[in-house]
């Protein structure tokens, strides 16, 4: 058992998990976009603001913020924890890597609500 | 005749590592990469490396045969010699001892970790424990490991971690003693398993079922360890 207290879910498997969820719901949020501006192609201010207000719309948009940002907290954690290493560049690695990786946290967790802020804002 | 372009090092005289060229005359015989080390090394003593099957069983003569992991004393010269040149040198990602050979206590110690001999503290039965046919059939593509770090020291997740990721060969060896029917401590063996790196920084490359000298399939074997996480942990 390797502990690590900076990844998200703490656990290998929940965060393997989070991982792939997390894709699926990007992914179709990208295509139920992409879906419907190709079938709505004179898309009015007013319809596309009547869509994204709507609740379910918002329920949607919001697991997609959400989804990205604990893909990219795994993604972007995965990524320090293989190249920022004492092993790989030296001794003071460890203070960088902590750098990063709270700087990355706290960046997402900005983005994150920032984004719900905009979202409610529609 | 062969160029044969070898890793030389020799931390006590040499400042930094460098590849030496021979020339080598095998008459056109396909002969295996392990002999003409053999034959290199009559020519120049100080030439190290490991061997000592020299058919494929023991798992000592892991090296990186232009440019791909595998057991010099079976693989032959038509697999691995491209423009006439034979380059070799030792296995990526551990620290080298001398030339061709070296320090396997990392991957040992991930070896060491997953606990490779059976646990099972009920009773003995009188001769034997007993498994069906179907029971010791999980255990092939298993049990034929021969720990030549093939696998491992071609797989980047553990060159970066191969301190915290056990890497594809232990964890083939993990998965033989949790699909051992004779064994009892399946749910203590995935407790231990289920941390961001152990099993879960294998991120699927594949490296490893590429060049396992043995065929044998550890990316197969880590997607049966998640398999079963994820059903003892949901
Ligand atoms: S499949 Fe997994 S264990 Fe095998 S080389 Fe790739 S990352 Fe390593
Ligand atoms: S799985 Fe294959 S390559 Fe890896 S140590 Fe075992 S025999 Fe060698
Ligand atoms: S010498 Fe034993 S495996 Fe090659």
């Amino acid at each position: 058992m390797v502990t690590s207290i900076t990844s998200l879910g703490r656990s290998g498997l929940s965060d393997w998990l989070l991982q792939r969820v997390s894709a699926c719901v990007m992914t179709l949020y990208v295509f139920f976009i992409l879906g419907y501006l190709t079938l709505n192609p004179n898309l009015q201010f007013a319809q596309w603001q009547a869509l994204n207000s709507s609740l379910p719309m918002r329920m949607f948009s919001l697991m997609a913020i959400l989804s990205l940002a604990a893909h990219s907290w795994i993604g972007m954690w995965c990524v320090f924890t293989d190249y920022v290493t004492v092993r790989l560049i030296g001794p003071k690695a460890t203070l960088v890597r902590i750098f990063f990786q709270l700087g990355m946290i706290a960046v997402t967790l900005l983005y994150t609500i920032w984004a719900i802020d905009i979202l409610w804002g529609i | 005749m062969l160029t044969v372009s070898i890793y030389r090092y020799n931390p006590e005289v040499d400042e930094e590592p460098y590849m030496q060229d021979f020339e080598v005359d095998t008459h056109g015989k396909d002969v295996m990469v392990l002999d003409v080390l053999e034959k290199l090394k009559i020519e120049d003593p100080t030439l190290v490396y490991r061997r000592s099957c020299r058919e494929g069983v023991c798992g000592s003569d892991g090296m990186n045969i232009s440019g791909k992991n595998g057991l010099a004393c079976i693989t032959p010269l038509s697999k691995a010699v491209k423009k006439n040149k034979l380059i070799i040198r030792p296995l990526p990602g551990l620290p080298v001892i001398r030339d061709l050979v070296i320090d396997m206590s990392q991957f040992y110690a991930q070896y060491e970790k997953i606990q490779p001999y059976m646990i099972n503290n009920t009773a003995a039965p009188a001769i034997e424990r007993l498994q069906s046919q179907e029971e010791r059939a999980k255990l092939d593509g298993l049990y034929e490991c021969i720990l030549c770090a093939c696998c491992s020291t071609a797989c980047p997740s553990f060159w970066w971690n191969p301190d915290k990721f056990i890497g594809p060969s232990g964890l083939l060896q993990a998965y033989r003693f949790l699909a051992d029917s004779r064994d009892t401590a399946t749910e203590e063996r995935l407790a231990k398993l289920d941390d961001p790196f152990s099993v879960f920084r294998c991120h699927g490359i594949m490296n490893c079922v590429q060049v396992c000298p043995k065929g044998l399939n550890p990316t197969r074997a880590i997607g049966h360890i998640r398999n079963m996480l994820i059903r003892s942990a949901t």
